[in-house]
């Protein structure tokens, strides 16, 4: 058979690129492939590079539906037809991946100061969230238990960070963590592991660093 | 009006979405609309067991959606309410069995005959998960006050708000006021401090919930019972009433539930 789909492992997950067949034979082709990999792929995020192809929605949400019985996700449908563009509209499909996820799409673009970079998020990040990021970032919400956050600069938080959080993720030592209430499930900051002993009293602002390669947590105080 | 669905999911098992979806139905038959449930939980099936409805089942969801009979023949009707319809789930298969556009396709055939599709939804957050929200306008998470069942009950919000679902409704099941008081038991703020969405419900710890499991017949066809009283409550919730939530604190003398019964008939 003539090979019409191809496949590359990306950041997001899988990317299928269509050959120029119609929509029928890529699929077949595409169906194949994924029952070949399902054990090596299972629970990834899908990306279609449809190209030419046009693919109507029902023809997309059988595909996304058929995915979905091997725990694959669609999220992404790629291409220049503007019939599958709009399909992928349709579904709520992202056409666009230079970002991580459909609903982080508005929030991820890297704000550039002073040669630093970050991102800033304007949500409580949940159970089972998982952000990593080369840079610094910036939750304005919660950071609730079993969500976690990867930073290669510094974390900050306004609001009560309870998930995981690990700054200084490349071993920069002098990155910091912050919250208005620093309750975290587990800290890390470069090399080092804290877990937060139980708080009595108000929560309170708090900053914690390395000192003495150890992690310590210290309430903030503006007046330094 | 087309009916409205309602799926009711978890995350975690055992917290009570299957009572909760019988009793959310029963609640809303007996205020004389027409209620469809349809069982998810494909493989796991028990909300004919709980609605007292097992005896009765000829065809289930998966014979509807593999048009192996039609939508009425599956539909199985209550004796004691003859507004609330049961759809039960296959027992011998398993999630993949349906998927989330069937789901779709067949509460959009439902949708103009009746007023209410409740979907009892799996626990966990694959297929079955996604079958039961495919078609949901309005999704109830159910919790119980400890900290597991918060936590899978945040990764459950967190998935329903990525899927542009939400916001999710909230009801906490098998609160003990007694270990709240005493702080042994995570308060309703507690929880709601946490998952910051909209609280649909509080439930007390009632035995009675259990004997009228075992019996088939919903707690809220029984009067007496408090925990019959939230789920009553929480129907005319979603009907768009304002009912004030039980203090937790508050003892269940029997006259102050006849008197909040009347009061509520009246309004």
């Amino acid at each position: 058979m003539v090979k019409t789909v191809t496949v590359k492992g990306i950041r997001e997950g899988i990317l299928f690129h269509l050959g120029d067949q119609n929509w029928e034979t890529n699929y077949q082709a595409l169906v194949a492939l994924v029952k070949e990999r399902q054990e090596f792929w299972r629970g990834a995020k899908v990306v279609l590079n449809a190209a030419e192809v046009e693919i109507t929605s029902d023809q997309l949400l059988a595909l996304k539906d058929e995915l979905s019985q091997y725990d694959l996700t669609l999220w992404a449908v790629l291409g220049e037809n503007s019939i599958t563009q709009k399909s992928a509209q349709l579904l709520g499909l992202a056409t666009r991946i230079n970002r991580p996820e459909k609903n982080e799409m508005t929030e991820l673009e890297p704000i550039y100061h002073q040669g630093e970079t970050a991102i800033y998020f304007n949500k409580t990040l949940r159970s089972g969230y998982h952000i990593e990021y080369d840079g610094h970032v910036v939750i304005f919400g919660d950071v609730n238990p079993g969500a976690e956050i990867i930073a290669s600069g510094s974390v900050l938080v306004w609001g009560k960070l309870r998930g995981l959080v690990h700054a200084g993720a490349l071993g920069d030592e002098s990155a910091v963590v912050c919250a208005l209430d620093l309750q975290p499930t587990q800290l890390r900051i470069a090399e080092q592991i804290a877990i937060t002993p139980k708080r009595h009293g108000k929560p309170q602002p708090e900053v914690a660093c390395i000192r003495d390669g150890k992690v310590v947590a210290e309430i903030w105080n503006y007046k330094g | 009006m087309p009916a409205k669905v309602v799926t009711v999911t978890s995350g975690k098992g055992g917290v009570g979405k299957t009572t909760a979806t019988a009793n959310i139905a029963a609640a809303l038959a007996l205020q004389n609309y027409k209620v469809v449930c349809i069982d998810a939980d494909i493989g796991l099936r028990n909300l004919d067991v709980v609605l007292g409805l097992e005896n009765r089942i000829v065809y289930d969801l998966v014979d509807i959606i593999e048009g192996r009979c039609r939508l009425r023949q599956a539909m199985i009707r209550d004796k004691r309410l003859p507004e609330l319809y049961l759809i039960p789930a296959a027992q011998t298969r398993d999630k993949s069995a349906v998927s989330p556009s069937d789901m779709v396709r067949l509460c959009d055939e439902i949708k103009p005959d009746y007023d209410w599709i409740l979907i009892d939804s799996p626990a966990g957050i694959e297929r079955g998960f996604r079958n039961a929200i495919a078609a949901a306008d309005i999704i109830v998470v159910v919790t119980n006050p400890e900290v597991s069942a918060v936590r899978d009950a945040d990764r459950i919000i967190g998935l329903i708000e990525a899927e542009e679902k939400g916001p999710a409704q909230l009801i906490i099941n098998r609160i003990k006021p007694d270990m709240v008081k005493k702080g042994d038991m995570l308060s309703p703020d507690d929880v709601l401090e946490l998952l910051a969405v909209e609280l649909l419900g509080l439930i007390p710890e009632d035995e009675s919930v259990i004997t009228s499991t075992n019996r088939g017949v919903p707690v809220v066809m029984d009067g007496k019972s408090r925990a019959g009283q939230a789920f009553r409550n929480i129907g005319q919730r979603l009907l768009g009433e304002k009912v004030p939530f039980i203090p937790i604190e508050e003892s269940a003398g029997f006259f102050n539930q006849l008197s909040r019964m009347f009061r509520k008939g009246g309004g």
